[in-house]
């Protein structure tokens, strides 16, 4: 229709189009007017007023709220808003969502469900980027980024974006897939606007191409890029000629084929750098016995912007001191993939006043998160990861550093901690200490395991975290539980979005509590529980105001979630198989469920049946 | 708890957890475990370690393989061999010293080549799906994955192969 033409081809910008609206509006005696245009004069001023206003709202959720108003203000917001979230890409259709927003110029997609991570659901399940891809092409030409997390994209998908969008700036790829080499190849060649190239965490093949030596010469815009997790060789001296020639860069992270050598290069040329991912940080194989090391604390104490550190992926921990001129100016440090003791950190940490991010590896130990405590009083995220991540050894961190930090860090927000023991009296000091908790994910790595002092279940101690730390949206449970820890969360967890459960519970009440105890509840991931179809039904009144519900190993049977399937209409519920289940077994092996606009998905695989 | 046992999701292959007694009619006599200084004796007689539960603890195999590559790297250069698939036009390369035993390398050549291999048993081979993971030894012999003891299978590998079909179903019945 010729409204919709007129608004595909003029360029996003909102006042403008506010003026060619009032241009019409004035010709509404010609005849040609649309039939918007020819409302009453107050009634398109009263628009075009709100037209200004709306597009200064940004948060999505004030958005939606707003959009709720009237049709009129719907209206008007569906035409403003420019950054398009979706949080579940097979809750809508692209075509439904290209027909209500039309002039989006950033579009951010999720895809697989968190649990696919760890392995529990087989590949190829979906998630496919390429019709969002299409549908983007045709409706906007002028879309400047995407961001997408757990989604598979092809190389034929990053060409796309190179060739159909002109102005491309900004691709942030996390946890994705089923790209390679040859596809980044194709899309940093054709994308001559590029900002912005951030691959965090994706699984990317190498087809052995040289994909670096494709971004084009002369002087590049860039201002992030982002490959550490990209595991193949990358061309060096491509790389330092791309560094030169990009003087807005302020975000670089190497993946582990640079060395501690090329590392200084590179410094060298981008002091201005804001984030750093140091890449290897030790030496090349080939580095000369007698040659002169270049001076590496000097490269870093030429950074004087640099306020995020990570990187260290196959540390020589004798290089560490080169880090010390930033470490006072440092707000987030990232040793997750260094395997260095208490010792080696002390030196480091002792000088990081302003640390508010630490991700590190449990082999700092006990000892390592005291030093934390003592000196990082402004942490805000913690994430602790396990050097060796299997069940029955024993663990290098416990209690005691849970309790050394809750005591120095209280304006902790956000905690990731996998251990192999906990007392209930440590989660509940940090339940206390901690008050501005919003995410509390405890990871007790032996299954079923209680409180090896008292030797209680943990109950009380997450009980403890929902009743005290009353800003909690996010939290993740493990040890021995009962259904009094999920009768807990269901009588304090009120502002709870996300929760995570695995091998916990005694019966469906546990489920129940939770269902319908928490309100605000989107996320529900749950694994090896002893939760049944009673328990599912427990949640009908819920279903819909969730973005997901994640249920595997449990005791869940077809005929319980067809009944759900058929009591809502509007949520897709799809039943998974692993390889060694037949298609027509009762008993469900992973149920994944999610509220749809678009009923039953036409790209499911074999091993997914859709009640 | 015992319900949670049951309905756990499992790789049950060998090199793992289970004690293996018998052997395969086409692989070597013990006189190679011995070599490696791990007797089948041993292996009946060493209580099963803890089976390895998929995905638990959750941490991103990515994370996991990233820490193994480090210490590997600690003892030598690493393994590398070439896979290939029936039916994919290309062949990959991988270093078997990154992966901790069968479970994981199983899943890293299903997430590799998008398929699913199925149930392994001594007995059947893989049973549940149309592939077979195997591997040309130092002898040029073809041999079904799983049959040995993982160190013995990552030095006496020379390339992979995942077979499709019957010839697939006929090397595992021997």
């Amino acid at each position: 229709m010729s409204e919709d033409d007129e608004r595909q081809q003029s360029p996003p910008s909102d006042l403008e189009f506010v003026s060619n609206k009032a241009r019409n509006c004035n010709a509404t005696g010609s005849g040609s007017g649309h039939p918007e245009f020819q409302s009453t004069y107050p009634d398109q001023v009263l628009e075009n007023v709100l037209e200004n206003v709306l597009h200064f709202l940004t948060s999505r959720r004030d958005r939606n709220a707003a959009s709720l108003v009237c049709k009129s203000w719907y209206r008007v917001e569906a035409l403003t808003r420019s950054e398009l979230f979706i949080g579940n890409c097979y809750a809508v259709s692209p075509g439904r969502a290209t027909a209500r927003f039309t002039r989006v110029k950033a579009l951010h997609l999720k895809g697989k469900p968190r649990f696919a991570d760890f392995n529990l659901m087989p590949p190829d399940w979906g998630a496919h980027f390429n019709p969002w891809a299409l549908a983007m092409a045709k409706a906007y030409p002028w879309l400047e980024k995407v961001h997408l997390k757990r989604m598979s994209v092809t190389d034929d998908d990053l060409a796309t974006l190179a060739e159909l969008f002109l102005g491309f700036k900004e691709l942030v790829l996390v946890c994705c897939d089923g790209f390679g080499t040859s596809g980044l190849a194709i899309f940093v060649s054709k994308c001559r606007q590029l900002k912005v190239l951030d691959l965090i965490e994706s699984e990317v093949s190498d087809d052995e191409t040289d994909w670096i030596s494709c971004f084009p010469e002369g002087e590049s815009n860039l201002e992030s890029l982002i490959f550490d997790c990209v595991e193949c060789h990358i061309n060096f001296e491509a790389l330092d000629r791309l560094v030169a020639r990009s003087p807005s860069l302020k975000k670089l992270k190497l993946n582990r084929y640079v060395s501690i050598g090329q590392l200084y290069r590179l410094m060298v040329r981008a002091p201005q750098l804001t984030h750093l991912g140091t890449g290897s940080f030790s030496p090349s194989d080939i580095a000369g016995q007698g040659d002169q090391e270049p001076d590496y604390v000097a490269a870093f104490a030429a950074c004087r912007s640099l306020v995020c550190l990570s990187g260290f992926r196959e540390i020589i921990p004798d290089y560490l001191p080169a880090i010390y001129p930033v470490c006072a100016n440092l707000t987030s440090l990232n040793f997750s993939y260094a395997n260095i003791t208490a010792e080696q950190l002390k030196p480091i940490i002792s000088k990081c006043h302003k640390l508010q991010t630490f991700w590190v590896l449990d082999s700092i130990c006990d000892e390592g998160l005291q030093a934390v405590a003592a000196t990082c009083k402004d942490l805000r995220e913690l994430r602790v990861f396990p050097v060796d991540p299997r069940e029955d050894n024993d663990g290098p961190v416990s209690e005691v550093g849970l309790q050394a930090i809750s005591e120095g860090c209280r304006k902790l927000q956000s905690i990731l901690y996998f251990c192999q023991r906990m007392t209930n009296a440590a989660v509940i000091a940090m339940s206390k200490n901690c008050p501005d908790l919003v995410v509390f994910r405890l990871c007790i790595m032996g299954r079923h395991r209680p409180d090896p002092v008292t030797g209680e279940p943990m109950d009380d101690g997450f009980g403890a975290i929902v009743m005290n730390c009353k800003k909690l949206t996010r939290l993740a449970v493990s040890g021995l539980l009962t259904d009094k820890a999920f009768d807990y969360i269901g009588q304090h967890g009120k502002l709870v979005r996300t929760l995570s459960v695995a091998f916990a519970g005694d019966s469906d009440m546990a489920l129940k509590y939770v269902l319908e105890g928490c309100p605000q509840l989107q996320k529900l991931e749950i694994r090896d529980s002893p939760f049944g179809d009673a328990a599912l039904r427990s949640g009908l009144h819920h279903y819909y105001n969730m973005r997901f519900l994640w249920m595997s190993s449990c005791r869940l049977t077809r005929h319980g979630c067809q009944e759900i399937a058929r009591a809502m209409p509007r949520l897709v519920v799809e039943v998974i198989r692993s390889a060694d289940e037949e298609e027509m077994d009762d008993v469900v092996g992973t149920l994944y469920m999610y509220r749809s606009l678009e009923g039953p998905r036409t790209d499911a695989p074999k091993f997914v049946t859709i009640l | 708890m015992e319900g949670c046992v049951a309905t756990e999701l499992r790789l049950g292959l060998p090199g793992t957890d289970n004690v293996r007694n018998k052997k395969r009619p086409l692989q070597e006599a013990d006189e190679e475990c011995g070599a490696n200084g791990k007797s089948h004796a041993q292996d009946e007689t060493a209580p099963p370690a803890k089976a390895q539960i998929v995905g638990w603890p959750p941490i991103r195999s990515y994370r996991k393989k990233n820490i193994q590559a480090k210490k590997n790297d600690c003892e030598g250069p690493g393994i590398y061999i070439k896979v290939g698939m029936d039916g994919a036009p290309y062949l990959r390369k991988i270093d078997l010293k990154v992966y901790s035993g069968y479970p994981d390398l199983l899943q890293a050549l299903e997430n590799m080549f998008k398929f699913t291999i199925g149930k392994y048993s001594e007995r059947e081979g893989y049973k549940g799906s149309d592939y077979a993971p195997t591997y040309e030894d130092k002898d040029g012999d073809w041999m079904l994955v799983g049959d040995d003891p993982w160190e013995m299978f990552i030095t006496s590998c020379k390339r992979l192969r995942i077979m499709k079909g019957s010839e697939a179903r006929g090397l595992g019945c021997g």
